[in-house]
């Protein structure tokens, strides 16, 4: 296991490259998916809004 | 036959399409991406003999290239979009387009960055300028030289026109990054990649790294499908259907 972790000694560059793969690819879906609860949210309250004029 | 397609070229029919998409790709990228390192990782290890320190680290390799293709690749894609957008003024080319250069411009950036992990133990440089890293970078820039223009300019529409001739003039960047290694005198682009030629790969190495490669593809087409309906909602905000929706989802 140590062995698989260590890759033969060149780690740094082995896992640099590929946490950063990770690491960005990730942040991506996070952000995507708070935009979409962002854009959801505020056009939702919008309609309120719109919807709650019309009543008054 | 056809009507049923162009259909899809509604914003408000290509909605709901995509959301019943999204959860496809992502099994696909699951699948693919567990496919390829596995048999990167574990059934691979070996196939470079002897004291070649390249045997320790370049498993590298496995999501430099696929990076690499997918920057390329999605570039293309992204023009063609912008340039269908430009002829035939339809607005979901554009946003289509818009919805690519942000994946593209991750998967650029994981090229350089996982190409200087490579350089680094191999050429003693985490960086050079050599033709086929400058042209990549160059590549990078005019990814967000597409997103800042779009987001420079107020009026959605001259932002898509303006954006969309940018990216159709740096497409030239593409078949540059191609020939700054496989020039026709080999004499002449003298490069620190080899030429590529994919059947001189070994089959285990080429298996992984075209698994990786269907892995980040239906990886972007599930990130560019979620941006673009994200961009949709936006702009669409005062249709009656995006309303409509909404009040059907219990949002308003």
């Amino acid at each position: 296991m140590s062995e698989f972790f260590s890759q033969g000694g060149y780690a740094f560059f082995v896992w640099g490259a590929y946490g950063m793969v990770a690491v960005l690819l990730v942040a991506e879906i996070l952000q995507l998916r708070a935009q979409r609860r962002t854009i959801l949210a505020r056009l939702g309250r919008l309609i309120r809004m719109r919807d709650s004029g019309v009543n008054q | 036959m056809a009507s049923n397609w162009f259909r899809f070229a509604a914003p408000a029919s290509f909605y709901p399409l995509a959301g019943r998409m999204i959860p496809v790709f992502w099994i696909l990228t699951g699948v693919c991406l567990l496919a390829g390192l596995y048999w990167g990782f574990f059934q691979t290890p070996d196939q470079l003999g002897g004291s070649n320190a390249q045997k320790e680290y370049y498993r590298i390799i496995f999501i430099h290239v696929p990076a690499a293709w997918m920057s390329m690749w999605l570039y293309v894609v992204m023009v063609v979009w912008a340039a269908i957008g430009l002829v035939f003024n339809t607005r979901l080319s554009f946003m289509m387009a818009n919805a690519i250069a942000p994946t593209g411009a991750i998967f650029t950036f994981l090229a350089l960055w996982t190409g200087a992990f490579w350089g680094r133990p191999s050429w003693g440089t985490y960086w050079d300028w050599d033709p086929r890293l400058t042209t990549e970078l160059i590549l990078f820039f005019m990814y967000i030289g597409y997103i800042a223009l779009h987001s420079a300019i107020d009026d959605t529409r001259r932002a898509d026109r303006a954006a969309a001739l940018l990216a159709i003039v740096g497409l030239v960047m593409v078949p540059l990054i191609f020939w700054s290694v496989n020039c026709p005198d080999p004499n002449q682009c003298a490069a620190l990649h080899q030429r590529s030629n994919l059947t001189q790969i070994e089959g285990n190495i080429l298996f992984s790294m075209l698994a990786v490669t269907f892995g980040f593809w239906m990886y972007s087409f599930a990130t560019t499908l979620m941006r673009l309906r994200s961009i949709i909602l936006t702009r669409e905000s005062d249709n009656s259907w995006v309303q409509e929706l909404l009040v059907k989802d219990g949002r308003a």
